[in-house]
């Protein structure tokens, strides 16, 4: 295929226009053409860090659920406590397969008579024909191709989210809301990617532009693309999915045994929790951890990790420079006798064996609204 | 008399009699974004044309910055360590990575000149 046609085969987000006007450098990823950057990805992160942007999420997958019990239907799929849930709530969880492989992760929002599921770009069509196969008899899924969803991530979300909408800022973090925005529907969450406070924002894709210009319009707000997610995710010690996460890898060795709540752990029911639940008692033989390198050079997705001698201790599944940290930091699996904090343990660059430790996530301070 | 030429993969060169000083060009910086560090040659190494000489890691990626003609190192950028965005900010000027002793300069004749790049970038977007 030339480039021109796979361009052409890309889909596009409501808020491609805007991205064009707005001079964005766009590029493919997970089947759609999405804004890498506009002013550039230190610019940006920091801004976030420091002030607030503006993010298209737009090619995240979103589906509403209904049934008698969607929530019991979701629990044979995830490995969250997905009953508890509170009408209102939402809650970062995990798909597994029977080796107890995760298959995708995702949130899960409770509306109170419907549940809607974001899930990744990636995995959207996958999980979905999984969902419509497995529990089809049990609930009806409405995929969401319409909608856009926006991220407004930073310190200052709160105060300029709340210019538009006052209600919002007392919402909860990891709570959801209907609100309107101006006269726009919306249905927001207090939550994000970046570890910073934050907000989601789902709109119909009619008014996706409208709604972004508005906060966009902000003193504050500047927006960003996927590469300062990606290194504002990577600070927050937060997992990509398809480089940190994938079907061999389960939520013990990734250190999210957390997100298996305590009667999932006594009862079990979810795919591979015989294999998860011994891991969690035995102990995983890899496990995740962060890794700070010395030095200047990034270690990136892929590289060798060893212990001080050389030998292999695992490999790296996202690295790159730390805008916020100002030194190059990674994310990878290692051997559990090399997890512990201040191990010493070297990253292979180019045949160069770059000296780092592994220090505890994230390696910015979450600061979620309290 | 100095000149400038550039490669298809985005270096230039600027010659000055047997000396040329090597970087690459605003189309590459952009391309790259940010540019945090840059990995320079040692000062001495013989290098023949096209051989990978440098690495430029952005926040992005890394890519390899290849010797656009045969030479010898002679000098290397030792402010690029301390102010990585120069590459960025200046990358035709104080962004330079390099300069070698050509020892080839029949090479020289197989890079393109200044209009010729410009029309090679446009041909590009």
């Amino acid at each position: 295929m030339t480039e021109a046609a796979a361009t052409q085969a890309l889909k596009r987000t409501p808020l491609y226009d805007l991205h064009r006007k707005l001079g964005a450098k766009l590029v493919p990823f997970a089947g759609y053409e999405m804004p890498l950057q506009y002013d550039g990805i230190l610019a940006e992160h920091r801004h976030c860090r420091n002030q607030a942007v503006l993010f298209d999420v737009s090619h995240m997958g979103m589906a509403l659920l209904r049934g008698d019990d969607v929530a019991g239907a979701l629990e044979t799929l995830v490995v969250g406590d997905i009953r508890s849930l509170g009408a209102g709530r939402l809650r970062y969880t995990l798909m597994t397969n029977e080796s107890g492989g995760i298959v995708d992760d995702l949130m899960v929002i409770n509306g109170g008579y419907y549940v809607v599921l974001v899930v990744n770009a990636a995995r959207k069509d996958h999980d979905f024909a999984l969902i419509r196969e497995r529990i089809g008899d049990r609930i009806d899924i409405d995929v969401w191709s319409d909608r856009a969803l926006l991220a407004l991530q930073g310190p200052a979300a709160a105060s300029v989210l709340a210019r538009f909408v006052p209600a919002s800022r007392h919402m909860l973090f990891m709570t959801m809301e209907a609100l309107k925005v101006g006269d726009i529907r919306c249905g927001i969450t207090r939550s994000g990617y970046t570890g910073e406070d934050g907000f989601e924002i789902a709109v119909a894709g009619e008014h996706a532009a409208e709604l972004a210009d508005m906060i966009l319009g902000e003193p504050e707000v500047m927006p960003a693309g996927l590469g300062a997610r990606d290194t504002l995710r990577l600070e927050a010690g937060l997992c990509l999915y398809g480089q940190d996460l994938d079907e061999t890898t389960t939520p013990v060795e990734a250190g999210l045994g957390w997100t298996i709540g305590r009667r999932r752990r006594e009862e079990g029911g979810f795919p591979g929790d015989e294999i998860i639940l011994r891991q969690m008692a035995e102990g995983p033989k890899r496990k995740r951890v962060g890794i700070v390198l010395q030095g200047k050079v990034p270690a990136r997705a892929g590289a060798t990790i060893t212990d001080r001698w050389g030998k292999d201790l695992g490999r790296i599944t996202s690295g790159g420079f730390g805008p916020t940290v100002e030194a190059p930091i990674a994310m990878g699996y290692v051997n559990p006798d090399h997890a512990n904090e201040n191990a010493l343990v070297s990253a292979v660059v180019r045949g160069q064996s770059l000296p780092g430790r592994v220090v505890s996530l994230p390696f910015v301070p979450h600061r979620y609204a309290t | 008399m100095t000149s400038m030429r550039y490669t298809r993969e985005h270096e230039w060169i600027r010659v000055d009699g047997e000396i040329g000083t090597v970087g690459i060009t605003d189309y590459a910086q952009e391309q790259l974004g940010d540019v945090v560090f840059v990995e320079l040659p040692e000062v001495g190494r013989q290098v023949v044309k096209g051989d990978e000489v440098a690495v430029v890691e952005s926040v992005k990626a890394a890519s390899e910055v290849y010797a656009p003609v045969s030479g010898d190192v002679t000098e290397t950028n030792e402010k690029l360590a301390e102010e990585p965005a120069t590459v960025n900010s200046a990358p035709t000027a104080e962004g330079w990575f390099f300069k070698m002793r050509i020892t080839a300069s029949a090479e020289l004749d197989d890079l393109m000149d200044t209009a010729t790049y410009k029309d090679y970038v446009d041909s590009l977007d």
